[in-house]
């Protein structure tokens, strides 16, 4: 179990997000999962060892350590990366469950069921609209919010982005104010950096996304308000049809439950 | 044999679940799973050669990690994990017991196999309240073994050899204890999942039976 089994879960995903969300995965997978796992994890690797300070008094590194980085910059990106990689599980649970609706018509040998086996349903690539629309819309929201979290955390956690070379610390039980040098600062504010530039474009894709997403919508639903307007005679005729269908349905439905209790 | 195989064996679990079931698959793969491999196991990595003792006698600082960690945060955490999807184990057995039946008769015995019906339902609601059990059981653990659920930064330490209470250091406990607080969040919340679903079981397969009675009285 690792960032593979995260890339095929996700993977799956893919197939039914726009061309947006797909640039999306793709930057995530390769600029973030890759270079976190086979670069950042190397240079924070031995980032306890090499914290050196300047007393031979035994804890004052660790205690100073542990005062400066209450959590590591990978052991946070690894966080942010789960955690933002979450929400694309609810468009894959939703799709699922499409699909499982789908074949059940299909078993049930129902006559609107358009397809013509249960491969076909498999195999099936859904457009967003209807609830779909409205969980992957969420999905996004909430992949902004919490990349926007994660960024302000380290911001916050770290004052900024920069990675000082010397640290001045004088925690107990360090008997003064001792000097404590980082191991590769440069390298980690490179990449540092790196992660945070990379967050940034995730975030405007993302936004990119929604808005893109929120004018397909208004522009579905004028399409469909202009025709209504042009071919209301057409509309209320099928209206009237659906409307005698859902009464033949209800009436059927009253008899066989009144059938069930008498 | 590694992750993987627990990966494989939930993965083939999922299919007999319910919906409250596969949230608590993906609970179980990204939130604990995932998040241990990537994560967790590289802060305690050297939890041994960065415990430092403000002492030069040689066997005091061994003999305080083993006074205050008698099983590490992370080794128990492993232990929780193969526990607590242990239980899963026994929905598969149950329908491959069933396959086998049904082969060995060479008729249709069941509607389907992974059906949740009769005996696979009592299985399911057995392996919920296994899972429930083993997490509450651990979590007492974590809580009894550490003394809450929080990681000092200093410990003192008076067993032989040291020769009178000495300082000891723990490395990183503020990194230790964060992930510590998510252990326990994501084993709540794997809990109140698998309270839900035993409900719903309960609540669904009451419903059918007393419907079934009534249909039979009116018949």
């Amino acid at each position: 179990m690792d960032w593979g089994a995260l890339h095929t879960i996700l993977g799956g995903v893919n197939k039914h997000s726009t061309s947006i969300g797909k640039i999306w995965l793709t930057v995530l997978f390769i600029f973030r999962i890759m270079i976190l796992v086979v670069a950042a994890e190397r240079v924070w690797g031995d980032e306890q060892d090499d914290f050196i300070c300047n007393t031979l008094q035994p804890g004052c590194k660790n205690v100073c350590y542990d005062h400066f980085f209450p959590i590591s910059h990978i052991r946070l990106w690894a966080l942010q990366l789960i955690f933002v990689s979450t929400p694309a599980l609810l468009v894959a649970m939703h799709v699922a469950y499409r699909r499982h609706e789908k074949k059940r018509q299909f078993r049930k040998g129902d006559q609107k069921c358009e397809y013509k086996d249960i491969e076909e349903i498999r195999r099936q690539r859904f457009h967003i609209d209807g609830s779909l629309w409205w969980t992957y819309t969420s999905s996004i929201f909430f992949r902004l919010v919490f990349e926007a979290v994660f960024m302000y955390a380290f911001y916050f956690m770290y004052d900024g982005f920069r990675m000082p070379r010397l640290m001045k610390c004088s925690a107990w039980p360090c008997p003064n104010i001792v000097d404590c040098f980082v191991s590769r600062p440069t390298e980690k504010t490179v990449f540092t950096i790196f992660m945070i530039a990379v967050s940034s474009i995730c975030i405007l894709l993302n936004v990119a996304e929604l808005c893109y997403l929120l004018a397909k919508f208004f522009l579905r639903r004028s399409k469909k308000a202009g025709n209504q307007k042009q071919h209301p005679n057409h509309e209320n005729k099928e209206e009237t049809k659906q409307n005698e269908m859902n009464e033949l349905i209800s009436d059927s439905c009253q008899n066989t439950v009144i059938g069930f209790t008498s | 044999m590694s992750w993987g195989f627990l990966r494989d064996l939930l993965s083939g679990v999922n299919k007999y679940s319910t919906g409250i079931g596969r949230i608590w698959v993906a609970v179980v793969f990204l939130f604990r799973l995932l998040v241990y491999i990537a994560a967790a196991e590289n802060i305690w990595k050297y939890e041994h050669d960065e415990f430092e003792c403000n002492i030069k006698q040689p066997g005091c600082e061994n003999v305080c990690f083993d006074h205050f960690f008698p099983i590490s945060h992370i080794r128990l955490w492993a232990l929780q994990l193969i526990v607590v999807s242990a239980p899963s184990l026994l929905v598969v057995f149950h329908v491959a017991y069933r396959e086998n039946r049904e082969k060995h008769h060479n008729q249709k015995l069941y509607r389907s196999p992974g059906e949740r019906d009769g005996g696979l339902l009592c299985t399911y609601l057995i392996s919920l309240i296994l899972k429930t059990g083993f997490e509450i059981i651990f979590l007492v653990l974590f809580y009894k073994l550490y003394n809450g659920f929080k990681v000092p930064r200093l410990v003192k330490c008076d067993v032989r050899p040291c020769p009178n209470t000495v300082d000891c250091y723990i490395s990183k406990p503020t990194e230790k204890m964060i992930f510590l607080c998510f252990l326990v969040a994501t084993s709540c919340l794997c809990i109140v999942l698998n309270l839900s679903e035993l409900s719903y079981l309960i609540f669904k397969y009451s419903l059918k039976c007393y419907l079934k009675k009534h249909i039979k009285k009116h018949q």
